[in-house]
């Protein structure tokens, strides 16, 4: 039997490791598949949360993200592949226009 | 119908209030007609009234009617209400009678201007603010009649406001008044302060019953005088009137001459008792009257427009009034302003007949031998100045025959003295205009003299009208000569001013007749002499003294020393407040916050770069901190 706390150390190091991504990488696709990983570190801390207190509501709550998740990924996709068609790139140090 | 009296000014009042609504939409004879027919629905009323007093008169009280309560606060009250006695009926049947001429002249003289409807307008709500005047039964109301026709003048004179010099003589005109009226409300609320009460019965009781002490009566006499003579145009605020003189001729016959310059003669007689309790106030407004009279006088010699002699002319028999009311005449000086309306009117009209046949020419110099092009005008004009200048037996004569007399009898022989010499410059003024207008070579340019035409019916009935009543009206007001009950006019006021008080022997009276006969000759003689019979002689006396012909010419430079005293440096202090205040602290208030805002942006402007990266780390570093917050902040 795995111990609850090996899941939510997993979940940690995936957050931690989706951050750390988003932050290093430049490209818009990459950084937006860091926000997918932590996205899913979230899941996997209330599937471990649901386990541990033996109740269905984590389950029922990582059913929505996933839903929610699905479709920004669609409205994130085609926002990046707009951006690219525009401006030949989707480095987000070339898209800095909307500064003050 | 004499009860029916308080629609005397609320028949005037509708009809202004119909025409400033639809005048626009209606055609210019109905506008004309309708003017003119709600002024004559009120001479009709005023006459009524009129002649319901003079049956009863026995000194009763007069009519009364209070139409709506106005102010109550603590413990004073006052309402509308109009009262009518014998002071106010003669003033209320001047007032709608040159009125309703002046109308009716107005209906040809105006019938090409582009705002007739606007004009008649005006003149109707002028008269109803006048007869409120006239007719109010306190102070209050008075006031509210008073400031009615100053607007009223300020609107007509500056009527035709496209012209500059018009737009300006209407502010001066206003300007001048306000300062008048500033001294007058202060009177009024001494009054109400310790009187109590607006109503002129109580008012003019209360020197007697000590509600005023002599002190305050005299003080609140002199400043309500200080009202009169802004609007009344005597020194020192008589400098509006003849600049008022770009208005519309009519408008000057009846504003500016006729009524709403006699209103603070008017105002004095109404609160004769306040004035007859304080010598001191009595004297000032018998000697600020007498130097007008004759300091107007000089200044009308030499001008050369013709509305503008009439006007100078105006103030200084206004000042004869002034005589009167500060002797203790009342009555005399009423008198002489029911004639000095006839005639002066008559004058004025006659003039702006004379302006209408020569197209909008005013200057003397450019006129000459016009008798034969108008017959109509020459004569009822000729009349008009013999009944002013007060040759025997026209109107003029006995009214400034009873004013001298009652001067000498009182022992001011010096305001005696002063009112002669007026007397002579009068008669010596009104004909070197007659000489100059209607004698002489024709000076008129080609052009106009072509179409020189007598005007239309409509000006010339009210000229002769008012030129049978500038004869005879006179007969009302006989000397003591002609018996003891000959003046009519002066018992039928007695119930307000109570019985004359002085009375001189028979052949001091005829001396004093005869004086003035003979200065009203000379005057007229003088005239012949300089413009008729060596027309050089007025030449060579400018050239002989050219010091007093140049005073003369620029007004004794009264215009401009009030513009270096005062027009100027408050012009100049509001420039300075406003280079300094609202340049500086105002502007630079406003200026100084939008530039804080504006660093304020800047600076946190830094914040925005652009970069997804610095937003994401602000919302982490956010997350963490709210984390940690939790995290301690929970046990």
């Amino acid at each position: 039997m795995i111990p609850a706390s090996a899941f939510f150390i997993l979940a940690a190091l995936l957050f931690v490791l989706g951050v750390l991504a988003f932050f290093i990488k430049k490209d818009l696709l990459t950084q937006f598949m860091a926000v997918e990983v932590m996205l899913n570190a979230g899941n996997l801390a209330f599937l471990a949360l649901a386990k541990t207190l033996g109740k269905a509501d984590g389950q029922a709550i990582v059913l929505f993200v996933i839903t929610v998740a699905a479709a920004e990924a669609v409205i994130g996709l085609a926002i990046i592949v707009l951006v690219f068609r525009q401006r030949k790139s989707i480095r987000t140090d070339d898209l800095k226009d909307l500064k003050g | 119908m004499a009860e029916y009296f308080w629609l005397i000014p609320l028949l005037p009042g509708a009809s202004a209030l119909a025409l400033l609504l639809f005048g626009r939409r209606l055609s210019r004879t109905w506008v004309a007609w309708q003017a003119s027919a709600a002024v004559f629905a009120s001479v009709i009323l005023s006459k009524a009234a009129f002649l319901h007093l003079a049956r009863t008169s026995d000194g009763a009280s007069g009519l009364s009617k209070t139409l709506l309560p106005w102010i109550a606060s603590g413990s004073f009250s006052t309402s509308i209400s109009f009262h009518l006695d014998e002071l106010s009926a003669v003033m209320a049947v001047v007032v709608t009678g040159v009125g309703f001429l002046i109308h009716v002249y107005s209906a040809g003289y105006m019938a090409e201007d582009r705002n007739h409807s606007r004009y008649f307008a005006f003149l109707n709500l002028f008269t109803f603010f006048m007869l409120v005047l006239v007719m109010a039964s306190d102070i209050v109301l008075m006031f509210v009649g008073w400031e009615g026709v100053g607007l009223c003048s300020y609107l007509l004179i500056g009527f035709w406001f496209e012209r500059p010099a018009a737009a300006k003589a209407g502010m001066k005109a206003f300007i001048v008044n306000r300062i008048g009226d500033a001294a007058f409300i202060i009177g009024i609320l001494i009054i109400l302060a310790s009187v109590g009460s607006a109503s002129f019965a109580v008012i003019n009781d209360a020197p007697r019953s000590g509600l005023l002490s002599a002190g305050l009566v005299t003080l609140v006499a002199i400043l309500l005088f200080v009202g009169a003579t802004g609007k009344s145009a005597q020194i020192p605020l008589y400098v509006w009137l003849p600049d008022a003189m770009e208005g519309p001729t009519p408008v000057s016959a009846l504003i500016h001459a006729a009524t709403m310059v006699t209103a603070g003669v008017y105002m004095v007689c109404r609160l004769s008792g306040l004035y007859a309790a304080s010598v001191p106030a009595s004297s000032v407004v018998a000697w600020v009257g007498g130097l007008t009279a004759v300091f107007a006088a000089t200044m009308a010699l030499v001008q050369n427009d013709v509305k503008r002699v009439l006007a100078y002319s105006t103030i200084s028999q206004i000042g004869y009034m002034f005589i009167g009311c500060g002797v203790g005449a009342y009555a005399a000086g009423m008198f002489h302003l029911v004639t000095h309306a006839f005639f002066k009117s008559l004058l004025f009209l006659a003039a702006g007949s004379v302006i209408h046949a020569l197209g909008g020419e005013q200057d003397m110099r450019r006129m000459g031998g016009l008798k034969k092009h108008l017959p109509v005008t020459f004569p009822v004009f000729l009349v008009g100045a013999l009944a002013i200048s007060g040759v025997p037996f026209l109107s003029g004569f006995f009214s400034k025959d009873a004013i001298l007399t009652s001067a000498y009898a009182g022992g001011h022989y010096v305001l005696y003295g002063l009112g002669l010499a007026g007397a002579i410059l009068t008669a010596f003024y009104m004909f070197r205009l007659i000489y100059m207008t209607f004698y002489g070579d024709e000076r008129t340019p080609r052009a106009a003299e072509n179409h020189i035409h007598e005007s239309p019916w409509t000006m010339t009935v009210p000229l002769v009208i008012l030129a049978v009543f500038s004869a005879l009206v006179g007969l009302i007001g006989l000397p003591v000569f002609f018996g003891e009950k000959a003046n009519l006019f002066g018992r039928f006021l007695e119930g307000v001013f109570g019985p004359a008080a002085h009375h001189l022997a028979l052949s001091t009276e005829t001396v004093l007749v005869l004086a003035a006969t003979l200065s009203a000759l000379l005057g007229i003689g003088l005239a012949f002499i300089f413009y008729r019979r060596s027309p050089d002689v007025p030449v060579r006396l400018a050239d002989r003294f050219p010091g007093i012909y140049r005073l003369l010419l620029g007004k004794y430079y009264v215009d401009e020393a009030y513009d270096a005293v005062v027009v100027r440096p408050l012009v100049r202090g509001a420039e300075l407040v406003y280079e300094h205040f609202d340049l500086k602290v105002i502007d630079g208030a406003l200026d100084g916050s939008a530039a804080a805002a504006g660093l304020a942006g800047k600076g946190l402007n830094v914040l925005q770069s652009g970069l997804v990266r610095d937003y994401a780390l602000a919302f982490l570093m956010g997350a963490i901190l709210f984390l940690g917050f939790l995290l301690i902040g929970a046990p």
